[in-house]
């Protein structure tokens, strides 16, 4: 079976980000960019199914020479192959899905894991954009998922509970915390990684369809305030809650 | 808690190639993920966490520069080094186990050992499927192990080992002991198994150091070794001493990641403490600490890289390896002294990893040579005088 495993790079969320001075992007310089955490969730599983029916694993990353990296902790992780479709500007959901499902086409991949959104831009959509695309089924949020023959069974998560969905191959899964525990790149699995190829062709051509007019950060949060160490403070403590931040 | 990112203040990141970066941070996400949320608990009890083994192996911890057709990862000197600085932000006894079962067992099986010695062992122990320990120390030879007196007599087919070993590290969960011992008066090396008539290991007890490593006596009691356990290219104590080197080299490296632990723990505490209305990070006096912290784990960070850089391009001598060591071990003792401080009580809880590190740190500074024996080590270099032998 061919696996593809789509990844993308994104700032580390425990870095502080600035905001270019026009105001539309951020200013990379200084931010540590990692795997997107969903996306390792979707590894793991691509590299368990293939540990279990056979088959061959495509990490694929949509982006600048950058993404590089995060395609080849992929590969250290176990993925067979890496490719990257260059682009480096700025695509949106769109575009980016636009450019994997071309791809996944051409390698022929009914199984195509993602992680179930991209802590940059939160959009929570290229997973779905992508099957579309294919005309493949999608199935988003997975924690839980077995395959058999050309059934496939996902559980997902949904507000206060879980559902159980089939469906069959070819199918797209988004992968959301607790689907599995990803496996550390082995010292191994990151020598060999230094050995495959990273596979680069410029992503298919299309044009954005959604613009960012603006980005700007979240108001500055007030300090917070120590009434006290001991239970002497609780009666303020309550009547600060009541009166001032109103919430009990 | 926040996410541990390093402490680099001269970019050192820059000098490093890619791989190396990569393994060295699977190390530290391994380290922030499996070992700093249990460790106190295992320290707390005087426990080695068991459970840590098979996920090391996993990983490919053991043995890591020996080559791939042993099941090991064949890595550089200077990727060895960062993933000892890693395992040692985590708790230096779980280094110590990483150290001992790479630089003093499979080193020795690896450099010494016949070829059906290392085809038996090397995978075993790469896989952690066998774990082994490292016997030089006896209760009244400890930094002048040549007056050992541990003995090997030769006997048909093999030879008799009598004699007692102190303070071996894993000694009491081995299956294999590198044991030396003097056989017609020359230092020479064994491979002593678990179960060997007259054999026992049992634990230290009492240790206020190195907690959650196990350490122990070996005691050998007319001990029959065949003749296939006798490690066929040992030649003197300057083999055993060849391991020490290994595994100083690995402790140069390791007692970086305690430093950065202890600083990383003082910084966000001096930050978020408040006493007279402001941090205490905000007292020329905390800063002066922080800054020195700082200062010295920039200077072993360096001073580790070129270490790593020379024992890669086969210029590395003995001396400059206990100049790392001693300096290093040193500071990091410095260094976790002035973080207690900084931290005030609260130092010393086992909820900071600070008093964990300051004390593991004395046993750190003691074995593979103290400080006072490295000193005379480097003396002995620049003066053509050995004050010690
Ligand atoms: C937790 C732990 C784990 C260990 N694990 C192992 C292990 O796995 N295998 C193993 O073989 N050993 C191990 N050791 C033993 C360690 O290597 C020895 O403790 C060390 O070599 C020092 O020996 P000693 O304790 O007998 O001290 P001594 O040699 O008695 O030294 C006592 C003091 O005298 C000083 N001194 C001695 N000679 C001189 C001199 N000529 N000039 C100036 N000062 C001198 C020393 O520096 C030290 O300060 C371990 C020790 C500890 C604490």
């Amino acid at each position: 079976m061919k696996i593809a495993v789509c990844v993308s790079h994104v700032p580390d969320t425990a870095t502080k980000i600035k905001i270019n001075s026009e105001g539309k992007s951020i200013d990379p310089i200084g931010v540590t960019f990692v795997v997107n955490p969903y996306d390792e969730y979707a590894i793991e599983e691509a590299l368990k199914t293939k540990e279990k029916f056979g088959g061959e694993v495509f990490a694929i990353s949509v982006g600048g020479e950058a993404n590089k990296e995060t395609i080849r902790k992929a590969l250290a992780m176990g993925a067979d192959n890496g490719i990257l479709l260059k682009d480096n500007n700025e695509r949106d959901s769109f575009a980016v899905a636009k450019a994997l499902a071309e791809e996944i086409k051409l390698i022929g991949c009914e199984l195509v894991f993602m992680g179930k959104q991209s802590v940059d831009y939160d959009n929570s959509i290229t997973g779905q954009l992508t099957a579309e695309m294919l005309g493949y089924s999608c199935i988003t949020t997975v924690v839980d998922l077995e395959i058999d023959n050309q059934k496939v069974i996902a559980e997902r998560e949904i507000e206060g509970g879980r559902e159980v969905v089939e469906s069959e191959l070819p199918v797209v899964i988004t992968a959301q915390k607790g689907l599995n525990e990803p496996r550390y790149a082995s010292l191994k699995g990151i020598m060999a990684a230094k050995k495959k190829v990273i596979e680069e062709k410029p992503a298919f051509s299309v044009e954005n369809v959604s613009e960012i007019i603006k980005m700007y950060s979240p108001p500055a949060k007030n300090p917070g305030r120590i009434l006290g160490t001991d239970s002497s403070a609780v009666p303020e403590l309550v009547r600060l809650l009541r009166e001032e931040a109103k919430v009990i | 808690m926040q996410k541990f990112v390093g402490v680099d203040y001269f970019n050192i990141e820059s000098l490093l190639s890619e791989d190396e970066k990569m393994i060295r941070d699977s190390v530290r996400d391994f380290v922030s993920a499996e070992i700093i949320p249990i460790i106190e608990k295992y320290n707390r009890d005087g426990q080695f966490p068991h459970q840590l083994i098979e996920k090391m192996a996993d990983l490919g911890l053991f043995g890591v520069t020996l080559p791939q057709e042993y099941s090991c990862a064949e890595l550089n000197n200077v990727a060895y080094g960062l993933i000892m600085q890693e395992l040692e932000r985590g708790d230096s006894g779980v280094r110590s186990f990483v150290s001992v079962q790479s630089s003093l067992v499979m080193y020795p099986i690896y450099a010494f050992g016949s070829e059906e010695q290392k085809d038996y062992w090397l995978p075993l122990l790469a896989q952690g499927r066998r774990i082994g320990c490292f016997g030089l120390t006896e209760p009244d030879f400890g930094s002048n192990p040549s007056g050992m007196i541990t003995k090997a007599q030769k006997v048909q087919d093999g030879y008799t080992l009598n004699g007692a070993k102190m303070w071996i590290t894993n000694g009491t969960i081995a299956d294999v002991a590198v044991v030396w011992a003097k056989l017609n008066g020359v230092v020479t090396g064994f491979l002593v198994e678990k179960g060997m008539n007259g054999f026992t290991a049992p634990e230290m007890k009492g240790k206020l150091s190195l907690r959650a490593s196990v350490t122990s006596e070996l005691i050998f009691d007319n001990v029959f070794i065949p003749e296939k356990n006798l490690l066929p290219k040992t030649e003197g104590l300057k083999n055993a001493l060849m391991c020490l080197n290994q595994a100083r080299y690995g402790i140069a490296w390791g007692v970086v990641g305690s430093m950065m632990a202890c600083y990383d723990a003082a910084l966000n505490y001096a930050k978020s403490r408040i006493q007279f209305g402001k941090p205490i990070a905000s007292f020329q006096m905390t800063q002066e600490k922080l800054v020195l912290m700082l200062t010295e784990i920039t200077k072993s960070q360096l001073l580790n890289l070129q270490l790593g850089r020379m024992k890669d391009n086969g210029t590395l001598k003995h001396y400059h390896v206990s100049l790392a060591k001693r300096n290093n071990c040193d500071k990091a003792s410095e260094i976790a002294i002035l973080a207690r401080e900084i931290l005030g009580a609260n130092g010393i809880l086992d909820e900071y990893p600070v008093m964990r590190h300051l004390a593991n740190l004395e046993s750190v500074k003691t074995y593979e040579g103290t400080h006072e024996m490295h000193t005379l080590i480097i003396g002995e270099d620049i003066t053509g005088i050995s004050a010690f032998e």
